[in-house]
């Protein structure tokens, strides 16, 4: 691990102290208070002690950034304390070790604090047959279906079968039918036949969103999640429910019956619809994306992501994406175009170039253009995006990269400034050429006359606009999902993410082009992978200063902004 | 449909929450002085309460979903109660809200309270009505029948018309 310099304020960790416990036989050291939902230190529970001691413990309605609500029964296990005698002191066996007596009922693993000296069984006969107990009574009225559910295949209730259920079911009765396909609102579908009431996505919505919005309505085996009729189940984090539903009860209009999940290749990734950078898996088959899903990381976004962001990729596999090199309206190569560029670039006189850069891209691509604007002099500046912020992940900055444009100097603190003086000194005729990446400048105060006055307009990007038409050289962009890269969040978190998909058509990595014109312009060299350059790039900028693209791990590390 | 609480069960009602330590504990009270005054409890009801006590729609639902006592839509005009607990489902109670329905021409194999189209019956399963001896046992309305027959059971409807 790389020594970095961090901003995270890391309280001293609280002295906690350690109490022994015996999980099947095996003593473990768990410490005496753990976490909660909310992060406040609460009693260690005999669930999270068996966790340690690596003993899984099957559950359903226990997560761990949930209240503790204990209805599924699913987590079972026995237990026993040392026995006290009559005077309080442990009864000894004879052999010297404390006499353990065993209560009499099973409890849940989930809610029950462990004590010292206790002794957990997770894997008696007795425990199996309670679980084989529960799973039997939760498909009494569970359609046996699994072939056609959306679910299968991620289906903590299909998994838990294979270890406990039976073969077949020995429900004689008729079962009750309850509703399927119910519309709870505009991105989430309900099956109601197979929902095990685990009360995961009432408790996520009450306590985590802070939207009311369902409940559990009717009685015993007609119970059903819902919404108050009327009223659509709709804010901003309603498919987190989806991804915690341990069953196929709940499930996203836009991936439903789309895909099954075995077939998906899972890319760590970074969302970029906004500056909180919430740590992604993009699920993905034969070059198409399905669907994003969280990825756990407390540093960030914990296990949830907005709806907004999670659907946001759809453009990704838009048919207008820009798939040629284009030079003066005409297909070209990339050597070509390239060279071509280099040549005048190397010609242009100080202070006749500028460029515009955008905060949607990559610290390396950012801190490449930077050393293009390093040798012609070149004016720089990216471009702002702001909406709304919510109180839970939701940043006001729309850019997934404020803070790498500022690091590597494409910007100053307040983005934006220099677009004033681009544009003034185009049109008097200061700047001769313009090299644009990823922005439509011409909806930020650098018009289609303006641009029509320069000698020289290069213009990378992803899908066409009025830049890229007005554009003498059109370099073929890609989608974060189609390259690697590092994005730096608004806490001054560095985060890699990896490529899920190819480029489409001609189209390639800014990096690597970039890699391409920067090296025959300025004549530097030694970074053809992204892992070089990125280590390149972290000795050059400050504020990385000591960071490594291994050092970053799957979840980012925090550096000074 | 404009939902309007008279101003004296309104009254009524405000004085009720302050039985409780937390408003929301009066939620069935609410209930059962709406329900008394209007029948049933409509959604319109379930949303005044609801903002009544400052809770989501959705907790009062729960409640109105939950128990059967509360009506969802206007019962019938007589309602008619069958007791199915252990000594009246032994004594023929299934046999006699079979016979309920039959005779109204309802399905006696559906869930819950059902009600004639014209709105003159109502027909439900309860539990325990306390007259385990005289098995099977019912209520017409407010009145308590015992060892209810198929004979007698056609003299209270025939009753009620």
């Amino acid at each position: 691990m790389s020594a970095a310099p961090t901003t995270e304020v890391k309280p001293a960790p609280p002295a906690i102290e350690k109490i022994k416990v015996k999980v099947d036989g095996r003593e473990v050291e768990v410490p005496k208070l753990t976490p909660d939902w909310q992060g406040k230190f609460a009693p260690t529970t005999m669930l999270q002690a068996c966790d340690i001691a690596k003993k899984d413990v099957p559950h359903y309605c226990y997560h761990p950034k949930l209240p503790v609500a204990g209805n599924c029964r699913m987590c079972l296990v026995e237990f026993g304390t040392p026995a006290l005698g009559p005077d309080r002191k442990p009864v000894m066996n004879p052999d010297g070790t404390p006499k353990i007596a065993k209560s009499p009922r099973p409890a849940i693993g989930c809610a029950t604090p462990i004590s010292p000296g206790m002794e957990i069984y997770t894997s008696t006969p007795g425990v199996k047959q309670m679980r084989e107990g529960v799973l039997e009574s939760l498909l009494i009225n569970h359609p046996l279906d699994c072939p056609i559910c959306d679910q299968a295949g991620e289906c903590k209730l299909q998994e838990y079968s294979v270890d406990y259920g039976q073969s077949a079911s020995r429900f004689v009765e008729a079962k009750v039918h309850k509703p399927k396909a119910v519309d709870l609102g505009p991105r989430i579908m309900l099956d109601a036949e197979r929902c095990i009431l685990c009360t995961r996505c009432i408790r996520f919505t009450k306590d985590v969103a802070g939207d009311d919005a369902l409940g559990i309505v009717n009685r015993g085996s007609y119970n059903t999640i819902a919404t108050f009729p009327g009223l659509p189940f709709d804010n901003n984090y309603t498919l987190n429910t989806v991804d915690i539903c341990p069953v196929g009860a709940l499930t996203s209009k836009d991936f439903r019956f789309q895909m099954r999940v075995w077939f998906l290749k899972e890319t760590k990734s970074v969302c970029t619809s906004c500056a909180t950078g919430c740590n992604v898996l993009i699920s993905s088959r034969e070059e198409k994306i399905y669907r994003y899903t969280p990825r756990d990381n407390d540093a960030v976004n914990g296990p949830w992501m907005c709806d907004a962001g999670r659907l946001n990729f759809k453009w990704i596999h838009r048919a207008d994406r820009l798939k040629d090199v284009l030079v003066r309206g005409q297909k070209s190569s990339w050597t070509a175009a390239l060279s071509e560029i280099a040549d005048k670039l190397k010609q242009a006189p100080a202070g006749s170039v500028a460029i515009v850069a955008s905060a949607r891209q990559t610290n390396e691509e950012l801190w490449l253009i930077s050393k293009l604007k390093t040798k012609l002099g070149a004016l720089s500046d990216s471009v702002e995006r702001t909406g709304d912020a919510d109180k839970l992940l939701v940043s006001a900055d729309k850019n997934p990269n404020t803070n790498g444009a500022r690091l590597t100097g494409i910007c100053f603190s307040e983005m934006g400034i220099n677009l004033p003086k681009i544009a003034a000194g185009i049109a008097k005729g200061a700047i001769k050429t313009l090299i644009v990446f990823g922005e439509d400048v011409t909806k930020h105060g650098i018009s289609t006359e303006l641009l029509g006055k320069l000698d020289t307009l290069i213009v990378s990007d992803i899908l066409p606009n009025a830049t890229t038409s007005a554009a003498h050289y059109v370099l073929p962009g890609c989608a974060h999902a189609e390259k690697r890269g590092s994005f730096t969040n608004t806490k001054g978190r560095v985060q890699k993410f990896l490529q899920a998909v190819q480029p489409q058509g001609e189209a390639r990595a800014e990096w690597d082009f970039l890699h391409d014109l920067v090296y025959n312009v300025t004549g530097k060299n030694g970074f053809l992978t992204i892992e070089g350059l990125f280590n390149e790039m972290a000795k050059d900028v400050p504020a990385f200063n000591g960071l490594t693209w291994a050092g970053l791990g799957d979840t980012g590390v925090t550096v000074k902004i | 449909m404009s939902f309007t609480v008279p101003a004296n069960l309104e009254a009524e009602i405000d004085e009720l929450i302050t039985h409780y330590p937390v408003k929301r504990s009066a939620s069935l009270m609410l209930l059962h002085a709406l329900q008394e005054h209007f029948g049933h409890i409509s959604p319109e009801a379930t949303q005044w309460v609801a903002k009544k006590l400052g809770l989501q729609p959705i907790n009062v639902h729960e409640l109105v979903t939950f128990y059967p006592m509360f009506r969802q839509t206007a019962p019938g005009k007589h309602q008619i109660k069958v007791c199915r607990t252990l000594s009246c489902a032994l004594g023929g109670s299934h046999k006699l809200h079979e016979h309920f329905c039959t005779k109204l021409g309802l399905d006696p194999h559906a869930h819950g309270l059902q009600t004639t189209k014209d709105g003159k019956f109502s027909v439900e399963f309860v539990e325990c009505l306390a007259g385990c001896g005289m098995a099977p046992v019912m209520m017409c309305n407010e009145d308590f029948h015992e060892g209810v027959s198929n004979a007698k059971a056609d003299e209270i409807i025939g009753g009620c018309r």
